[in-house]
């Protein structure tokens, strides 16, 4: 490859660099912030290079939280905002993957009709029906509660029509052989089609996982208490704008911090996308 | 074990489809039973209702004795072989044979047993460990054999096993389901469309056209008297030459006593194998003949067929022994002995004997 650097070859890298560089840049300059004291930060100087506060601002960011205000350490939100990514993640993918089930494989009286209203709900994001949802969501007093954060969120259209699609290349000789072989229809789930979604699971854990941890606004209403807000909310209220106290190496560190879960997943899934694309049958 | 009868047995699917139009026999314990007809005859429904795959709008079909019209696939105690061989994909072949009997809850050193026996006769023992995609075409013909016969069952299921195998194969595979079957002595009922393997498997063949039975007889008594035009022309290959003639017509082609041709014509038959080439006109005695132009000639090494226009248009093709044959546009006459002949109703529905 290497003797082969033709001009032809170049641009295209150059291109991408260019591209890393826009997007790396702010996480550089995120990285840098939270390793300086407020002061280098809020005199408008901050050098190009990492200072010396890196664990202590860490430190602070995750077990005392912002000195000024009365906010949490971040600890705890990095807990909420965990059980509700995994809870949407995982929510959205079981009941996605039962519902794609009972259309593809069930024939029950209105089943067009419940693909539909399903289907419809790709229109029906939780910011386009706050208000009932909030009202239902305070009725069954699920204000300040995992619940409260998780559920409102779970129901995926997307994932079921692509559970959906992913159930009608599955030959219908499959299913057959497992009705000869003695697997009713939750055996058939268990031992033929999960193992088969694999791949398809991972990948929507992905997606799904982080539009959990990135929910704003639905957090941002259904909780009050500073101990079950997610980390999102979090940054958001350490910036101050009233006066200018914020602390932007405590605010960077979180932001930091933030960013690594997601980071994770997709490193982590990924792999099991690359193994189960390898390894799938079909 | 167990013998597998079929009474009147209809499928109508949603839309008014008449796929199976009330078939009856009997497949009497541990037979072959091979239905063979063209596609879209509705070989497979027949099979997949008595797998229970499919409900039975009407009729009754009873395997070893117990009507299973109502009865769960899984209890009918029959195994299948399917055309894409429906291997699970993510098991490895060792449990892609377990898992029906683990599904039955059979003791685990049964299973490994029954399990390692049907390898060793299928000849993939080592092969146990890996996934379907590892294999080739006939390991996973294998494979899908061996989940049907380490069931123990009373009946086979095959719904054309062979026809995703290259034609080589089709042929080794065919004989070693012949003596797999021999040796289990388990009935079977085996569909295809292509009749030789339909005339080289059966105990018994069921010829079937758009849902009906046509014929069920042995091979060889199907292909000397089959039973309809259909029959004739679909079973033998090539097909038999078929004529549609009326009285007169019946009376030039056939030297000696008139043969019986009903008033509103019939259908005469002959097979290409017994045609025979005379080129300076003699023939056997009372026997049928035909002049011909030769319009093409195939040679395929033992044998050659020779394909000629008679004066009407009509196509005859005749098969000859050896590589010999006229040249085309050549003139002969294409001679049988008069036993020899089929003779049908004029619709083809009906064979006329005497
Ligand atoms: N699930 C179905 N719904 C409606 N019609 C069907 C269905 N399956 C098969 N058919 C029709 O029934 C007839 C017989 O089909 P099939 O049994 O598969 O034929 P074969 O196996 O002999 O080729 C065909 O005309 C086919 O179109
Ligand atoms: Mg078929």
């Amino acid at each position: 490859m290497v003797e082969r650097k033709s001009i032809g070859n170049v641009i295209p890298h150059v291109i991408l660099w260019i591209g890393i560089a826009i997007v790396a840049f702010p996480v550089y300059l995120a990285f840098i912030g939270s390793t300086h004291d407020a002061a280098t930060i809020a005199n408008g100087q901050m050098p190009p290079t990492p200072g010396p506060y890196f664990f202590e601002n860490y430190y602070r960011t995750i077990f005392v939280g912002t000195s000024m205000t009365t906010r949490e350490p971040i600890g705890t939100m990095i807990i909420n905002s965990f059980v509700m990514a995994i809870g949407i993640a995982v929510g959205k993918i079981s009941i996605s993957i039962i519902s794609a089930y009972a259309i593809v494989y069930f024939r029950f009286p209105f089943r067009m009709w419940f693909f539909w209203v399903i289907f419809v709900t790709l229109m029906l994001p939780v910011e386009v029906r706050i208000y009932p949802t909030y009202k239902v969501a305070a009725d069954l007093n699920l204000l300040d509660t995992y619940a409260g954060l998780i559920l409102p969120l779970i129901a995926s259209a997307t994932a079921t029509l692509l559970f959906r699609q992913f159930f009608m290349t599955v030959p219908d000789e499959l299913v057959e052989a497992s009705r000869i072989d003695g697997a009713g229809p939750i055996r058939f789930f268990w031992d033929t089609l999960l193992p088969l979604s694999r791949t398809n699971i991972a990948a929507l854990f992905v997606i799904m996982f982080i539009y959990g941890w990135t929910q704003y606004l639905w957090p941002l209403l259904i909780t009050t208490r500073d101990d079950m807000q997610t980390l999102i909310i979090g940054i958001k209220k350490m910036i101050v704008t009233s006066d200018a106290l914020t602390e932007w190496q405590v605010v960077m560190c979180t932001v930091m911090l933030a960013m690594l879960p997601p980071v994770f997943v997709v490193i982590a899934m990924q792999r099991l996308f690359v193994r189960g694309l390898i390894e799938s049958e079909k | 074990m167990a013998e597998v009868r079929l009474d009147a047995v209809r499928k109508v699917y949603a839309g008014n489809v008449e796929a199976v139009k009330g078939v009856t026999f009997d497949v009497p314990d541990g037979h072959f039973c091979v239905l063979v007809g063209p596609s879209g005859c509705g070989k497979s429904t027949l099979l997949r209702m008595i797998a229970g795959l499919e409900t039975v709008t009407a009729g009754i079909i009873t395997i070893g004795g117990q009507v299973v019209n109502e009865i769960e696939p899984s209890e009918r105690d029959i195994a299948m072989v399917f055309q894409n061989y429906a291997l699970y994909p993510h098991m490895n072949v060792y449990n892609n044979l377990a898992y029906g009997l683990r599904n039955r809850r059979t003791p685990k050193d049964e299973i490994d047993q029954r399990v390692r026996e049907a390898a060793r006769i299928l000849e993939i023992e080592q092969l146990l460990q890996r996934r379907p995609r590892e294999l080739s075409g006939g390991q996973r013909q294998r494979v899908a054999m061996g989940r049907a016969i380490v069931r123990k069952p009373k009946a086979f299921l095959f719904d054309e096993p062979l026809s995703n195998l290259d034609a080589k194969l089709r042929v080794s595979m065919r004989v070693e389901i012949k003596k797999l079957q021999r040796s289990l002595g388990t009935t079977s009922i085996y569909v295809t469309h292509d009749q030789l393997e339909a005339m080289t498997l059966a105990d018994m063949l069921v010829v079937m056209n758009a849902g009906n039975v046509e014929q069920i007889g042995l091979p060889l008594e199907v292909y000397e008297k089959p039973a309809s035009a259909f029959v004739a022309s679909f079973i033998g290959a090539p097909p038999m030459n078929l004529m549609k003639v009326d009285a007169a017509q019946a009376a030039a082609m056939i030297e000696g006593a008139a043969i019986g041709i009903p008033a509103g014509g019939a259908i005469l038959g002959v097979r290409p194998e017994d045609l025979a080439l005379s080129l300076d006109g003699s023939q056997p005695n009372g026997g049928f003949k035909l002049d011909l132009t030769v319009a093409a000639v195939e040679r395929v090494g033992p044998e050659t067929f020779v394909y000629g226009n008679v004066l009407d248009g009509a196509d005859i093709i005749v098969r000859l022994p050896g590589q010999d044959a006229p040249a085309t546009g050549a003139r002969v006459t294409a001679v049988a002995r008069r036993e020899k002949l089929h003779r049908f109703t004029a619709d083809g529905s009906r064979r006329l004997d005497g």
